[in-house]
């Protein structure tokens, strides 16, 4: 059995006949072939494949993509148009945010609904608030620098 | 031609990383990324079992599954594959490597042995299909720990090895008997380095494709070492090297894990060759848990030494060294010689001796984990200098002071037979301790034990070897390989450059930093500089990422390559100017008549000239290239000190880390953001194994921490600031000078958070607890209660 659904990602709707089974990370990698989001784990705790679904950040494999039928999502390719970059990647970059990169779109994204619902935070507060995403690579330190350097520069208002 | 202007120095500045544009943008391709038309999508079936007999497998209502195209078992794949090759045949060890089959097919030797691999159009149809397949198992007694498992009457895994010893190794110098039996002070401990779980944020994967027309195969792999891969690959399934292409696209992370070639590489790759079709495999997080390679599973007996004054006399050791169920592709080379030739570390010891027993298990193969045994062999003598330390009553930075090897700055022997290049131990820990004020740390953890609080103080002091090494040396150490390094530098017509080299990094930065060496070296800006790798089509041969030694080796092999480039310019420059090439400066990306600086010609005019040859010196071919191997002459030793401070809650056992720093000498930082940024993860790693991280098995060989639910790798929230400083003491045999710092921080950082907890933890008495060292351990051996 497969159900229509429509999803609007980074501004373009998708329409695709999906399983219901379908998680939204496959739906966004494989359907509209938008591979910036990472699959790390298989129990929701690595939130490589963190998305904004109608401006919220989720982990797309715990999300069904008929539950996001007619929702709009946002993925690492859609923070910035291109040849631009957001605050927030231009912070990760600027401090060294990243080393492997296979954490870094989820990890920019959960950066950006940390900064939506608190526009400065802290250090502690920044540690906090990415918990429920992974990194192996950086130690997290200077993911938390970038942060504060893209909360110094506008964050998502920008 | 306009002139680029040569820029500024960029060796040594903290430029932005050349690699990031593609990764902050989504745009960078990882191996599941990858897609090719007509690909198919592989699953296997991982044995439930530690230790079982396979007595049947039906296929038949797997095959019947819908999108199903095959569903293969070991019995396919054992006339079509060799076992997999351990590459690591430590000599004098009694080696016995048993074999390795891409899918098992009479018996399953740990819980994730691939026994069956079903093949479809989609992932979700792959996995549908796989809990058809059934397996009748005869299950049989598994053994977990690896001194156990040498011990008499224990399961025996693999005919090849009588009492499941896979080797046993010893090193030894000096007359450490007679240390002992002098000793007036000798101090014992028995270490337990748990088995720890690489987790790269990447899990492993591969997409195979097989070209029957051509006998081609090219295969996108999750790898640190696309070159032994090809050559690992080729031995196994019989496709010529020159017909078969590895390609590492962008890998993420590794920590030793992307290393080995591994079951699902091969399966994925002979179900191309069957099927005559693309195939993709990508390992589950659970599926990378159970069965991609593990690191440490050391049990150590250890014991020191000394004078009553706190000198070391002697250090002798027993080592079992947990295998799991096989010989992993680098696994015999870790606990022996990265670790036991490492046992005097920045020390004068005069007698030193370890055995080391390699012993199989009923558990995931081990393979190298950042650091790869010189952080057992660091902590191994870093907790016995803080035992010394109590037990003749002196401070444990005296303690280490009266024993650190005085500075040097070309070549000192140790014990153990190697030569060091350079270090300044004490210059590291005077850092450290000055960062930290020693003295007044120790007067506020006086202050607040009488108000009942716990502050603990690690200090350690660390050397290791890395920048794997002289060919000439891996031979005699039984590695199945050379460990030298390439580079080819080419100008193009426009003077931009590409850089083609044989190692393969994988967030590493090496982009930048070989750029940084090129703009240097040659006068172009950076920005003109691409690094090509990662393409054993593309790039020379070179021996891949691991063993921090892409800087050492690839780096050296790189300034050579350039050295020669400018060599050739300096000729055609003289020729152009029609001036002696004796007569020819150089300097900022300028070729000039010396004496008359505004002749010149810059090196993007003589790409150019040497790329359309219109007018060359006799006898000089065409191009502006070179291209170099570099076998480097020594190891590199980077060395530093380092400092933890905590607090115990006496009442939970919670350990707070509240400051850490971090004093590291890699020699000349080509860019010191991203040394930061590797000493930060590399310290965290390691924090983590001392605090949080261990891979639990059960009696039955059950792995309990199967998923990052389980397995507690650091998050953000964890971690305090960690303070990285440096001191620079260049390798006197390296071109550039420099060393290597991918695993330096985890060398250094399990000892020194261990021993602060056992600091803070000194007015209770515990001798030692078992790490990592959570709420629970601490709080038990606080109030004496056993586990």
């Amino acid at each position: 059995m497969k159900l229509p659904v429509t999803i609007r990602v980074n501004g373009r709707a998708i329409e695709r006949d999906v399983e219901p089974r379908l998680l939204l990370v496959h739906f966004l990698r494989d359907q509209a072939g938008l591979t910036g989001t990472k699959v790390g784990c298989d129990t929701s705790q690595c939130g490589a494949c963190t998305v904004l679904l109608d401006g919220v950040a989720v982990k797309s494999c715990t999300c069904l993509a008929v539950q996001a039928d007619g929702c709009s999502v946002v993925t690492v390719e859609g923070l910035a148009p291109a040849g631009e970059l957001h605050p927030i990647q231009e912070a990760f970059w600027a401090k060294h945010g990243l080393q492997c990169g296979f954490c870094t779109p989820g990890m920019m994204v959960a950066a950006y609904e940390l900064l939506r619902v608190n526009p400065s935070p802290g250090a502690e507060q920044i540690r906090h608030g990415l918990e429920g995403n992974l990194c192996r690579c950086t130690g997290y330190q200077n993911i938390v620098r970038a942060v504060q350097t893209a909360a110094a520069s506008g964050g998502v208002r920008s | 031609m306009t002139a680029t202007l040569a820029p500024a120095r960029v060796f040594g500045s903290g430029i932005r990383r050349r690699e990031d544009p593609r990764l902050i943008t989504g745009t960078a391709r990882y191996t599941d990324d990858i897609v090719l038309p007509g690909m198919l999508h592989a699953a296997i079936l991982r044995s439930p079992h530690a230790h079982a007999r396979i007595v049947r497998i039906e296929t038949a209502a797997a095959a019947a599954a819908p999108g199903v195209v095959a569903v293969f078992t070991g019995r396919d794949t054992a006339a079509a594959l060799k076992p997999i090759p351990c590459l690591w045949l430590v000599p004098g060890s009694d080696l016995k490597t048993a074999p390795f089959a891409p899918l098992a097919s009479d018996r399953v030797r740990y819980v994730g042995d691939a026994v069956a691999v079903v093949v479809a159009e989609s992932p979700y149809q792959a996995y549908d299909a796989l809990d058809r397949v059934e397996v009748e198992y005869e299950p049989l007694p598994a053994v977990i720990d690896p001194q156990k498992a040498a011990e008499p009457g224990a399961p025996t895994l693999h005919a090849e090895a009588p009492g499941n010893i896979a080797f046993h190794w010893t090193v030894s110098g000096g007359d450490v008997d007679a240390a002992f039996r002098d000793a007036p002070v000798v101090v014992r401990e028995r270490i337990i380095q748990q088995r720890l779980i690489p987790t790269a944020m990447e899990p492993r994967g591969a997409v195979a494709h097989y070209v029957p027309a051509t006998g081609e195969l090219t295969l996108w792999n999750t790898t640190q070492n696309p070159h032994i891969v090809r050559f690992a690959m080729s031995v196994v399934t019989g496709v010529p090297e020159d017909r078969l292409r590895v390609i590492a696209p962008e890998v993420g992370g590794g920590f030793g894990s992307k290393i080995p070639q591994i079951q699902g590489d091969f399966v994925a790759v002979f179900c191309s060759m069957r099927l005559g079709r693309p195939v993709k495999w990508t390992e589950t997080r659970t599926e990378n848990y159970i069965s991609t390679t593990h690191g440490r599973d050391h049990v150590q007996e250890v014991e020191l030494a000394a004078t009553k004054d706190g000198r070391v006399l002697g250090l002798r050791c027993t080592v079992w060294a947990g295998m799991g169920g096989y010989l992993s592709t680098a696994a015999p080379g870790i606990p022996t010689i990265l670790h036991g030739l490492m046992l005097s570390g920045p020390y004068r010891i005069p007698a030193v001796k370890e055995d080391v027993y390699g012993v199989y298990t009923n558990a995931t193969p081990v393979e190298a984990y950042r650091g790869a045994g010189r952080p057992e062999a660091t902590f191994m003598l870093e907790r016995m200098m803080d035992r010394l330390s109590d037990q003749v009553g002196i401070d444990p930075v005296e303690v280490r002071r009266r024993n650190l090897i005085p500075p040097f700055e070309n070549g000192f022997n140790v014990v153990t037979g190697l030569t060091y290049d350079s270090g300044n131990y004490e210059g590291a820990l005077a850092k450290a301790l000055a960062q930290v004020d020693y003295e007044g740390l120790r007067r506020e953890q006086a202050a607040a034990r009488a108000k009942g609080r716990y502050l603990g103080i690690g200090v350690s002091t660390y050397v290791e070897i890395c920048g794997l090494g002289p060919s000439q040396v891996a031979g005699a150490v039984g590695f199945q390989g050379g460990l030298w390094e390439s580079a080819i530098v080419r100008f193009h017509p426009t003077g931009k450059v590409n850089v083609f080299i044989g190692a393969s990094p994988h967030g590493q930065g090496e982009e930048t930093t070989f750029a940084q060496i090129v703009a240097d070296e040659l006068g172009v800006a950076v920005n003109d500089v691409k690094i090509v790798h990662g393409d054993t089509d593309s790039t020379p041969m070179g021996w891949g990422t691991y063993g921090s030694r892409t800087t050492a080796v690839g780096g050296a092999a790189l300034a050579v390559a350039t050295r020669k480039i400018k060599e050739k310019a300096r000729l055609l420059a003289g020729h152009l100017l029609e001036a002696a090439v004796e007569d020819i400066d150089y300097a900022d990306g300028r070729f000039f008549v010396r004496g008359v600086p505004d002749r010149f010609k810059t090196i993007q005019d003589i790409a150019l000239m040497a790329n359309v040859a219109w007018n060359l010196p006799q006898g000089m071919d065409a191009g502006l290239e070179a291209s170099s191997f570099y076998d480097p002459p020594n190891f590199v030793y980077p060395f530093g000190a380092h400092v933890a401070v905590v607090e115990v809650d006496p009442e939970t056992g919670r350990v707070e880390l509240k400051r850490y720093v971090a004093v590291d000498d890699c020699g000349p930082q080509i860019n010191p953001v991203i040394v930061e940024g590797q000493v930060h993860g590399g310290v965290v790693q390691g924090i983590g194994q001392a605090l949080w991280e261990e891979a639990v098995y059960d009696d039955t060989g059950q792995l309990l921490t199967g998923s990052l639910a389980d397995y507690a790798i650091p998050r953000a929230d964890m971690l305090p600031e960690i303070e990285v400083l440096s001191t620079v003491t260049p390798s006197p045999h390296h071109p550039l000078g420099v060393k290597g710092i991918g695993e330096a921080g985890t060398i250094a950082s399990t000892c020194t958070v261990y021993n602060a907890v056992m600091d803070a933890l000194e007015p209770f008495h515990v001798a030692s607890i078992r790490m990592p060292l959570t709420p629970e351990r601490v709080w038990r051996a606080i109030h004496g209660k056993e586990e």
